[in-house]
């Protein structure tokens, strides 16, 4: 039999993502570019008794989507930039919480109201750094229509394995082209369940270490009753002050993610095995360089591309090892250099990084990116 | 025989943080004598707070508790309830936190009428923070950021839940304890968003730097300024000068419930499939 096939924009591939990951429950507010997420959902999550809000505002939608997912919903939200900044007091609820949870950011210009119908890749940093504390991250970039469907059933399932909140964040023109994409069958790509308590109510603790770093999280409402907070907390879920204990929690909590990142970080190397110059690129900035890779091939240079799938967290080792290969590495990348100071702590002044930066809403395109390999000695 | 309180408390978790004289306790135990009296399952009960002295009460409650951020109680609460319909779905809180900073999702969740119950505990100050005014402070009183007296006029937090659609909505005090539970067990019973404005004192970083001697001084002051709706209603105005009405103040039957709305939001989905 052969499979579905369709003509969708990047927003409704998510929402269609987030439908074969069991997604069912939706909060959200109205935000361009990522309202289509929204407007597909309202139609048909219902359709199989799931739940969508449209909520007062950016932080109540986050709120809702926490409290759901305490109760045993899959949930999901989607924003753009400004509402990213409103969603960050409880993004870090729910990574203290440990509530899993997906928030799908479309990147529009910034900062404030920027430029709400031009693209950006000027969100990244937010996604690490915009809470306040110490907290895991992981953020997905995905850089078409296809990906942006496969990634948002990725963060799902990450998000339910590490029991975190996981972001997926492609920027305006990944999120409103439209492509062709293929379906999978369901059963096709792996839904990963959350892990469920195997002990008795009476044993129950939110937090209980002895399962590992990720403890099993049970459901308001199926029998366990216990108590979550957002300040730290002890195996039991209470508040405690005692310094081992939030020392510990603390890093738990972070090394959930920094000890599996091999299991999270994605990647794509393209034309790297012999290259001497590396362009280094995500999201629709990607599919720039790619030409740029091509063009500059049939040249005579040896470039080649690694493109970034999972932004946070960083793939470092890669970078470091990619660094100690090549004469430079480019970055083109929509803001004013993000990605390029990642890539400079990762190259350790191996290699020079040279940056095309653009925050004029309009896209990188390939002629740039070839000009700036050229710059490579 | 005395009440059992210790059914519905966690064993191990009093003393609890609030300050001689406070008012919460006295609400919690009206919370906990509702809930008796209603027989609620405490696996099927939530009880939603936000952040401030109020909001620790669902840590001491046996129940599935979830102290959330400052003023989102509603907000997360909607979602608990969104998601399993079934549950009994309680918040609890203060004034400051209610009507500042959560605000925006407390006319909200009056305007869904989703069928939950708040009991906002009000003392008229950010206790937890030391004695910050609140939205309800009353006008002229001092504060530890108001020291020559508050130029803001206040919140009618009754008033402001029925503007904005609740459709119970009733106030007590915490010197008319045994009325406390009664009041909350109808607004539980209630279909629809429920309010439960309970007058409260703050002792520590209210009544010292409003010239209340003590805490007797202001229990008294709530028994006196209290007038039972059907009381008020034989007063002149003069009379009611000054005066707080308690009772249940409002009760609209009529008005669609949220979650029951979203079913047949399911239903009509499902047909147009």
């Amino acid at each position: 039999m052969s499979k579905k096939v369709a003509f969708l924009q990047g927003n409704e591939a998510a929402a269609q993502g987030a439908l074969y990951a069991g997604c069912d429950f939706f909060a959200g507010y109205p935000i361009t570019p990522s309202t289509e997420v929204s407007e597909v959902l309202s139609a048909e999550l219902p359709k199989t008794g799931g739940k969508f809000l449209q909520m007062e505002d950016e932080i109540a939608a986050m709120a809702a989507i926490l409290g759901a997912s305490l109760a045993g919903a899959k949930v999901l939200t989607s924003t753009s930039g400004p509402g990213l900044s409103l969603k960050q007091e409880l993004i870090g609820y729910g990574c203290i919480a440990e509530i899993p949870c997906v928030i799908y950011n479309v990147m529009r210009g910034g900062p404030s109201t920027g430029m709400p119908t031009g693209p950006s890749q000027s969100d990244v940093m937010c996604a690490k750094w915009g809470t306040h504390g110490d907290h895991p991250a992981i953020c997905l970039v995905p850089a078409s229509v296809q990906e942006t469907y496969e990634e948002v059933i990725r963060a799902f399932n990450l998000s339910e394995k590490y029991r975190t909140p996981v972001m997926v964040m492609p920027d305006e023109i990944v999120a409103h082209m439209r492509e062709r994409i293929v379906f999978p069958e369901p059963g096709e790509i792996e839904v990963t369940p959350r892990k469920l308590p195997t002990v008795s109510p009476a044993e129950y603790k939110p937090y209980d270490t002895s399962f590992g770093d990720v403890p099993p999280l049970a459901a308001f409402g199926s029998g366990y009753k216990f108590h979550v907070t957002g300040l730290n907390k002890a195996s039991d879920g209470f508040p405690t002050t005692k310094a081992n204990l939030v020392q510990a929690e603390e890093e738990r909590q972070v090394r959930k993610v920094d000890a599996n990142i091999d299991d999270i970080v994605t990647f794509e190397e393209y034309l790297l095995e012999d290259a001497e110059v590396a362009v280094v690129a995500y999201g629709s900035t990607s599919r720039s360089a790619r030409y740029a890779v091509n063009v500059a091939r049939e040249q005579g240079i040896k470039a080649g591309l690694f493109r970034i799938k999972t932004f946070w967290p960083f793939p470092d080792k890669q970078i470091k090892a990619l660094a100690g290969k090549v004469k430079g590495i480019v970055i083109p990348e929509m803001n004013l250099g993000m990605c390029s100071l990642e890539l400079e702590r990762c190259a350790q002044g191996k290699t020079p990084i040279l940056g095309i930066f653009r925050v004029d809403g309009e896209p990188i395109n390939p002629d740039q990116i070839l000009d700036k390999i050229k710059e490579v000695k | 025989m005395a009440f059992d309180y210790d059914k519905y408390l966690r064993p191990g978790k009093l003393p609890h943080i609030w300050c001689p004289g406070c008012g919460h306790g006295i609400v919690m135990k009206g919370l906990i004598r509702a809930m008796d009296t209603l027989n609620l399952k405490k696996e099927e009960t939530a009880i939603v707070s936000g952040i401030g002295c109020a909001s620790r009460l669902p840590g001491y409650i046996d129940c599935c508790t979830l102290h959330t951020a400052h003023g989102r109680a509603a907000a997360f609460a909607t979602g608990v309830k969104m998601a399993r319909p079934e549950m009994n779905v309680i918040l609890c809180g203060g004034d400051g936190d209610g009507t500042a900073i959560g605000g925006n999702h407390f006319i909200h969740a009056c305007r869904r009428n989703i069928n939950m119950t708040y009991i906002i505990m009000n003392n008229y100050i950010y206790g937890m923070t030391g004695g910050q005014f609140s939205p309800c402070t009353p006008t002229g009183h001092k504060a530890s950021t108001t020291p020559y007296g508050n130029p803001d006029p206040g919140f009618d937090i009754a008033k402001l839940a029925i503007g904005a659609g609740a459709t119970f909505v009733a106030r007590g005090t915490a010197f008319h304890a045994n009325q406390i539970d009664k009041l909350i067990v109808e607004a539980i019973q209630h279909k629809g968003f429920s309010v439960v404005e309970i007058l409260d004192d703050c002792p520590t970083t209210y009544g010292r730097r409003n010239k209340y001697k003590s805490v007797i001084e202001m229990m008294n002051r709530l028994k006196e300024v209290a007038v039972p709706v059907k009381a008020a209603e034989k007063m002149t105005a003069e009379q009611l000068q000054g005066k707080i009405l308690t009772g249940v103040l409002y009760k609209d039957e009529t008005k669609p419930e949220y979650t029951a709305e979203y079913a047949k939001v399911i239903e009509r989905a499902k047909a147009a499939k």
